[in-house]
């Protein structure tokens, strides 16, 4: 079976859920092998291989992580000469899609971003325009090189070798001649990564201010949910911009999304229409997110979503 | 201080975007806009520029029409342009846009490329990073802030758990998100101003080059059935109570 390389998502060897999808979408078109880039390797290693890694290539110089995208590109386009994969296959995360887009250029091969989907033939459905088109496209040059949004598909285990291997690579100049001199955390720790979660509850100018958001997190809590917020929310700095939803912020896809007190403006809807289900709260009858509501009510979110929080929480027991 | 900024012009986001049922490209007849999220590029090479006495070029890469993206960069204060036009380029995907936008800006002397974060029709946001490979130039993508002084540039590139602080020197490549700044209007003045800058045409024989081959293609493609209309209730009270009744339904608590 024809290899195809999988890019590693994780935080210091802690494997984000995204990979193990992506490993599980390997799988139907081919044998995965992970690359794992960092430190770290030795903690993922388990999970790579629980969820189908025949080979894990690890590439864990420190200098690999002084320079943003390009040293991973780098690390691919080695890893592509040399075991000539299928395909490969990485998280559609504003940084995955830069790091594919450079690595197609080294290999000279073509590259599909936002992928919802791989067929065995290798062609990709993508959701575009605001998830109003399906379209299939297929990579006619050289080694096809697809990301694939988060929560495209169900994570499933079957146990693959995974054989370990180190990979060295010597960085060029191009991929050096940019460094990171600080990191700064903004976080708010401890909820799910909006792009990965099967639960978004978000808030937008509804809420009237940062206070608001404790009623936007309490249900997120109560279901296990991230926190999303709309452009309104983040410009006023209600919530920090990481977690602006739309064109211009996350696209997320989860299982239930949640939209409190948001209008729901073309931009907005851009982030978050290919979601399962849509639950909206809006004292606005008119308001255009109604539109997608799987389910609707029309009130003040400041009565029904504390209810709801409650109620989840009983149930849940 | 030579800035270029590249601006693409995309189909008007409030008509919507369609795709050609014969050549499956998106049609780019009707009237189209500036991106909306390279005005953002234009307005912080303008800003540069005047803190350095730089000048700024808007290039772009489309047909005919896409002029118009040019010549609304030079009515924000841009001071000259160059339009890459050519029939062979129609329906050109990111490798071989990155392949000509790259062969358009090399020697041209440039210390800072500025690129918007994404298109709003092709929605990749990979040009920048792709252009920065070519160009063997350092990637400083996704800035909330860019400083610049002399030839040190640094950023903060937005990231999941904030932001990186990234620098290098020119000449380099910026891709700027939409928090960085508010764009300017063009003024009166602006717009008599554009009419006179000089824009120049370039064609893919000009470059030296051949059309760059497009890398993937569109097999087919379907509209979404709209969503299934929802039940949308009235808050009688009651209103959280009947979600968590929607949830346990549908299995989700
Ligand atoms: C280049 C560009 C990029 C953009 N990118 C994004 C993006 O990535 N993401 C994004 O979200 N937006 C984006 N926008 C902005 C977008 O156009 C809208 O302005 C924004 O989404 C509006 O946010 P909102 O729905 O929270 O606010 P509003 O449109 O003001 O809606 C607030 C809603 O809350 C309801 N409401 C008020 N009080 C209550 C209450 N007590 N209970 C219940 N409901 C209440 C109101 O009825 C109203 O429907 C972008 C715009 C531009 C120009
Ligand atoms: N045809 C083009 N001409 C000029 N600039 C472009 C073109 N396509 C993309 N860009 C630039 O690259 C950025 C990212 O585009 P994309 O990768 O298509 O999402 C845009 O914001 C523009 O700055």
């Amino acid at each position: 079976m024809a290899e195809i390389l999988v890019l590693v998502e994780h935080t210091d060897g802690s494997v984000k859920k995204v990979t193990t999808e992506l490993l599980t979408l390997a799988r139907s078109i081919g044998e995965p092998s992970a690359v794992f880039i960092g430190s770290g390797a030795d903690e993922a290693a388990a999970t790579l291989a629980e969820y189908g890694a025949e080979n894990i290539y690890v590439a864990d110089a420190e200098e690999l992580s002084n320079h943003p995208v390009a040293p991973a590109a780098e690390v691919l386009a080695q890893l592509v000469s040399e075991k000539s994969p299928a395909a490969v296959l990485i998280a559609s995360t504003a940084e995955g899609k830069e790091v594919a887009g450079r690595l197609a250029v080294k290999i000279d091969s073509g590259l599909i971003t936002d992928a919802i989907g791989v067929n065995s033939d290798l062609s990709a459905t993508q959701s575009i325009f605001g998830g109003t088109v399906t379209v299939t496209s297929k990579v006619s040059t050289g080694t096809p090189v697809i990301t694939v949004r988060p929560n495209s598909a169900a994570p499933e285990a079957a146990a693959g070798a995974g054989n370990r291997s180190d990979v060295s690579v010597s960085l060029s100049q191009g991929a050096t001649n940019a460094t990171i001199t600080n990191r700064v955390e903004e976080k708010k720790g401890g909820r799910p990564d909006l792009a990965e979660a099967a639960i978004v509850v978000s808030g937008g100018r509804g809420v009237g201010g940062a206070e608001g958001f404790e009623v936007i997190e309490k249900l997120a809590d109560s279901l296990g949910a991230a926190v999303g917020a709309s452009r309104a929310a983040t410009d006023a700095g209600w919530y920090p911009h990481q977690f602006q939803v739309g064109q211009t912020g996350k696209t997320v896809s989860p299982q239930l999304y949640i939209a409190n007190g948001i209008s729901g403006a073309i931009q907005h809807r851009a982030g978050m229409q290919t979601s399962k289900r849509i639950v909206v709260v809006n004292k606005d009858p008119e308001a255009p997110i109604f539109e997608l509501a799987d389910y609707g009510v029309v009130g003040d979110l400041f009565e029904v979503v504390p209810q709801l929080t409650e109620e989840v929480t009983k149930r849940k027991g | 201080m030579k800035i270029a900024v590249c601006v693409k012009q995309v189909p008007d986001t409030g008509a919507g975007i369609t795709l050609d049922p014969n050549d499956k490209t998106v049609n780019r007849e009707g009237e189209g806009e500036l991106n909306s999220l390279d005005e953002y590029a234009v307005e912080e090479a303008l800003k540069i520029a005047e803190a350095n006495s730089g000048e700024v070029v808007a290039v772009t890469m489309g047909p005919d029409q896409a002029v118009d993206a040019v010549r609304k960069a030079l009515q924000m204060g841009a001071d000259s342009g160059i339009h890459l036009s050519d029939e062979s380029l129609k329906g050109s995907c990111a490798v071989a846009t990155s392949a000509a936008l790259a062969k358009l800006l090399e020697g041209r002397g440039f210390d800072l490329i500025v690129f918007g974060s994404e298109s709003t029709d092709a929605r990749m946001s990979v040009v920048p990073a792709m252009v920065a490979e070519r160009l063997g130039l350092p990637q400083l993508t996704y800035a909330n802030n860019v400083e610049v002084a002399g030839s040190d540039v640094k950023i903060h590139r937005v990231t999941d758990y904030g932001y990186d602080e990234v620098s290098a020197s020119t000449p380099a490549v910026i891709s700027v998100v939409e928090k960085i700044n508010e764009p300017r209007y063009p003024s009166f003045k602006g717009i008599m101003a554009a009419k006179k800058k000089p824009v120049e045409t370039v064609t893919v024989a000009d470059l030296g080059i051949e059309a760059p081959a497009a890398t993937s293609t569109v097999e087919s493609f379907e509209d979404v059935p709209p969503r299934a209309a929802g039940t949308i209730v009235t808050d009688e009270g009651d209103g959280g109570v009947k979600i968590a009744d929607y949830l346990s339904t549908q299995k989700l608590i």
